[in-house]
């Protein structure tokens, strides 16, 4: 048997947390993902199985946060479906086997770095990154944009200060400095507890 | 320049790159006997109207739809934005 040891995006053994008084940037390590593509003439079929598995269907520009399994739409009747790792590891095959010939399924795990973006910076810093109207976006709100030329999803979750950012995995050490370069040439002083929201 | 885009609504033109004249999607059929002509005009030929021109824009930094953009080339007025999957499918093609 070989003796493997299993690396992170950015190629450490345990994710990488970076804490700052404003912001934290967590990589995310733990999440399982599988793009599926409904088929032509399959549509409501995909529609259907789709919504028994996270509840809704996700419309342009939104997710589905839903446990276990959640999805956001990445395009016309494309989406992007995500669960944790450690219970979903097959996820691919799972999706597979729940929606037969109604959709194409690709496993997307290892193409993707996952990172998590909390604190009272968080609308501030994702102005610095990208283009997406973040005080506009409500929870659930996805986008696809781009970071620094490359191209990520950034979703808003439930609590108001948590962004996360999905970017390509092979550049995950330049998104990742984008991210530290962004948190660190941000005023640190003007997020106290007194500070305007 | 901002680009109305069918499904996400209003967006910057530096999120799409720009490809040409819509006629693209009306690719020649292979194996017509003037083929050879065909793809020649496809493939080079092309109008440079000073005013209303119909354009692929491709939303590189966004959901990657091919779109169908109706634009003045002398105001950059856009008056229609539409999916090119549904302008292609009512032209009969990827049906």
């Amino acid at each position: 048997m070989h003796d493997l040891v299993k690396q992170t995006a950015l190629g450490g053994t345990e994710p990488r947390v970076d804490k700052y008084d404003h912001i934290t940037i967590s990589e995310n390590d733990g999440l399982s993902l599988a793009s599926v593509a409904a088929r032509r003439g399959k549509e409501a079929d995909c529609h259907k199985l789709l919504k028994k598995l996270l509840g809704a269907v996700p419309g342009p520009g939104r997710a589905q946060l839903h446990d276990p399994e959640a999805g956001f739409w990445m395009g016309p009747e494309q989406w992007m479906i995500g669960a944790p790792s450690e219970s979903h590891e097959d996820l691919a095959e799972r999706l597979k086997g729940l929606l037969g010939d109604a959709a194409s399924v690709t496993e997307q795990t290892g193409a993707w770095v996952c990172f998590d973006v909390i604190g009272p910076a968080m609308q501030d810093m994702c102005e610095r990154l990208c283009s997406v109207p973040i005080r506009q976006m409500q929870a659930g709100d996805a986008q696809r944009t781009v970071i620094h030329h490359l191209g990520c999803f950034v979703i808003r979750r439930t609590a108001a200060d948590h962004i996360r950012i999905l970017g390509p995995r092979a550049s995950a050490g330049s998104l990742h400095h984008a991210l530290v370069a962004t948190a660190q040439a941000l005023d640190t002083g003007s997020y106290g507890s007194d500070a305007p929201a | 320049m901002i680009i109305n885009h069918p499904l996400l609504g209003p967006r910057d033109s530096a999120e799409f790159t720009y490809l040409g004249d819509a006629r693209l999607i009306d690719r020649p059929d292979w194996q017509s006997q003037t083929a050879a002509r065909d793809f020649y005009e496809y493939g080079y030929l092309r109008e440079n109207p000073a005013g209303w021109h119909e354009e692929l824009w491709f939303h590189e930094a966004g959901d990657r739809s091919w779109l169908v953009v109706t634009r003045n080339t002398v105001t950059h007025e856009i008056s229609k934005v539409e999916m090119a999957r549904d302008v292609a499918r009512k032209r009969g093609r990827s049906t």
